[in-house]
C-alpha cells in the first residue's frame, strides 16, 4: 500500500475531484431540497473513500512493461534481501547463466522494519544494510565470471522489481526469499503479483540460512 | 530510475560520493519536506474537525427551527464566487509547479503571484462580507460557529498567502530549477494551498450550501 498523495500533482487531483464532487452536490441542493444534497454527499464520500484506498493499494501499474536488451546477451534480474548471499541462489545465477553471455543486476530492496517506517521512509539504517548485502553478493557473482551490478531498490520488493525493469532489459527474473514459513515476501505475495504483473520467466528460489548457516 | 546511486559495473567499485544518510532508488520514497507538510495537513484535518463536530452539534443536536437562525441570512453567491476565486487559485499554483518542472521560470513566477493576488482577492471578499452580514460572533451559537469555521479558514488562507509570499521572493531571485529537489520550495506550499481550497469546499458545501 502507498501514500496516494506524495506531491502537489497528486494533491492538485484531489481539489479537482472534490471539486467537481462538491458542484454536483452544489447544483442538486439547489435543484432539489438540501436533504437529498446531504445524501448525495455521503454517497461521494464513501466512494471518494473507496477511490482513495484503491488509489493507495494501486499505485503499481497493472502490467508492468518490459524493456528488450536485442543484442543477444541473456540479461537476469534479480531480487533479494536478506537471502541475496544464499548458495541456493548463487546456484541457480550459475546455472541460468552458464555458457551464456550474461549480465546480471541485483536488486535488493531496502526493507522497513514497519509500514510506519515504510510510510515516513524512515529506512536510512534498512538501505545501508542493504547495500552491504549487495555488495557482498556482487563481489561473489562476478567471482562466478559474471558482469554484475546492483542497485538498492524500493523498499516494496514488486516496486522495486518495476523500477529496475525500466532501465535493465531483464530476459528472467530470479526471486529470493526465505522458507515460506518465514518469508514476508512470501506472506504478502510478492512472487504471484510479480508472476500477475509481468511477462517474464520468473523463478522463485527459497534459501534457506538457518539450515546452511550462511551469515544473514 | 530517478535516483539511482549505487551502480557497480563489473570491476567497478564504490558508490558515488555524498552527504549524510546513503540514498536509494526508491519510486515510492517519499521527501521529508513532503512528508512534514503531510503530517502537518493532518493535523490541520483534526482541527478542522473539532470546528465541524461543534458546527454539526448546533444545528444537528440542538436542531432549531431554521438554518440558519431567522433572521440571520448568508450571502451564498457572494461566497460562491469568492469559492471560484479560490478554487482557481489551485490552478495557477498548479500551473506554476508545471511550469518550473519545464524550467520556465517566467511561468512560475507568474504562476505564484497570480495564486497570491487570488488568495488575497478571497481573504479580502471574506472580510468584506464579514463588514456586511449584519451579525456577530457574539449573535447566537450561529453566529459563534459561523465566525469560527470561517475565520479559522481565513487564517489558513493567510498562512497560505504567507508561504506563497516567501516563494514568490524566492522565485524572482531564481532560487528554484525544474529539478525535483530544486523547486520543493513552492512544492510544499503548492501541496498547503490545495489543502486549504479542499478546507474551503467543504466549508461552503456546508456552512453555505446544505
Amino acid at each position: 500500500m502507498h501514500n496516494p498523495l506524495r506531491s502537489e500533482a497528486d494533491a492538485f487531483r484531489w481539489v479537482v475531484i472534490i471539486g467537481l464532487a462538491a458542484a454536483s452536490v452544489i447544483v442538486l441542493t439547489l435543484l432539489t431540497r438540501p436533504a437529498i444534497g446531504v445524501v448525495w454527499m455521503a454517497l461521494l464520500i464513501g466512494f471518494g473513500i473507496g477511490f482513495g484506498y484503491r488509489a493507495a493499494r494501486g499505485s503499481l501499474h497493472e502490467n508492468v512493461e518490459v524493456t528488450r536488451g536485442g543484442d543477444g546477451r541473456f540479461r537476469l534480474l534479480v531480487v533479494a534481501n536478506e537471502t541475496v548471499q544464499g548458495a541456493e541462489l548463487l546456484g541457480e545465477i550459475r546455472e541460468r547463466c552458464r555458457d551464456r553471455r550474461a549480465e546480471v543486476m541485483v536488486v535488493t530492496p531496502a526493507l522497513a522494519a514497519s509500514r510506519a517506517d515504510h510510510w515516513a521512509s524512515d529506512i536510512d539504517e534498512a538501505i545501508e544494510l542493504a547495500r552491504q548485502r549487495m555488495e557482498l553478493s556482487l563481489i561473489e557473482i562476478r567471482g562466478l565470471g559474471l558482469k554484475a551490478r546492483g542497485e538498492i531498490g524500493d523498499s516494496d520488493p514488486n516496486m522495486a522489481i518495476e523500477d529496475a525493469l525500466r532501465v535493465f532489459a531483464a530476459d528472467e527474473i530470479l526471486i529470493s526469499t526465505h522458507p515460506p514459513e518465514r518469508s514476508r515476501w512470501l506472506e504478502h505475495g510478492v512472487v504471484d503479483k510479480a508472476r500477475e504483473r509481468i511477462e517474464l520467466p520468473i523463478t522463485h528460489v527459497v534459501v534457506d540460512l538457518s539450515a546452511v548457516g550462511t551469515p544473514s | 530510475m530517478e535516483s539511482a546511486t549505487v551502480a557497480l559495473e563489473h570491476g567497478g567499485h564504490g558508490h558515488e560520493e555524498h552527504h549524510g544518510p546513503p540514498e536509494a532508488h526508491q519510486s515510492s520514497r517519499i521527501d521529508r519536506q513532503t512528508l512534514g507538510i503531510l503530517l502537518f495537513i493532518v493535523s490541520e484535518v483534526m482541527l478542522f474537525g473539532a470546528f465541524f463536530a461543534s458546527y454539526f452539534f448546533l444545528r444537528v443536536v440542538v436542531n432549531p427551527s431554521s438554518w440558519p437562525p431567522q433572521p440571520y441570512e448568508l450571502p451564498v453567491a457572494v461566497a460562491g464566487v469568492n469559492t471560484a476565486i479560490l478554487v482557481s487559485s489551485s490552478f495557477t499554483i498548479h500551473y506554476a509547479l508545471e511550469a518550473i518542472r519545464r524550467g520556465n521560470k517566467a511561468g512560475l513566477k507568474l504562476g505564484l503571484v497570480l495564486t497570491w493576488m487570488l488568495g488575497l482577492t478571497f481573504l479580502f471578499i471574506q472580510l468584506n462580507e464579514y463588514v456586511h452580514l449584519g451579525f456577530s460572533a457574539r449573535d447566537l451559537g450561529f453566529g459563534s460557529i459561523f465566525y469560527s469555521l470561517t475565520g479559522l479558514h481565513g487564517a489558513h488562507v493567510f498562512v497560505g498567502l504567507c508561504l506563497l509570499t516567501f516563494a514568490s521572493i524566492r522565485a524572482f531571485r531564481g532560487h528554484f530549477g525544474p529539478e525535483e529537489k530544486d523547486h520543493l520550495g513552492v512544492e510544499v506550499p503548492g501541496i498547503y494551498w490545495h489543502f486549504v481550497d479542499v478546507m474551503w469546499i467543504v466549508v461552503f458545501l456546508t456552512v453555505y450550501i446544505l
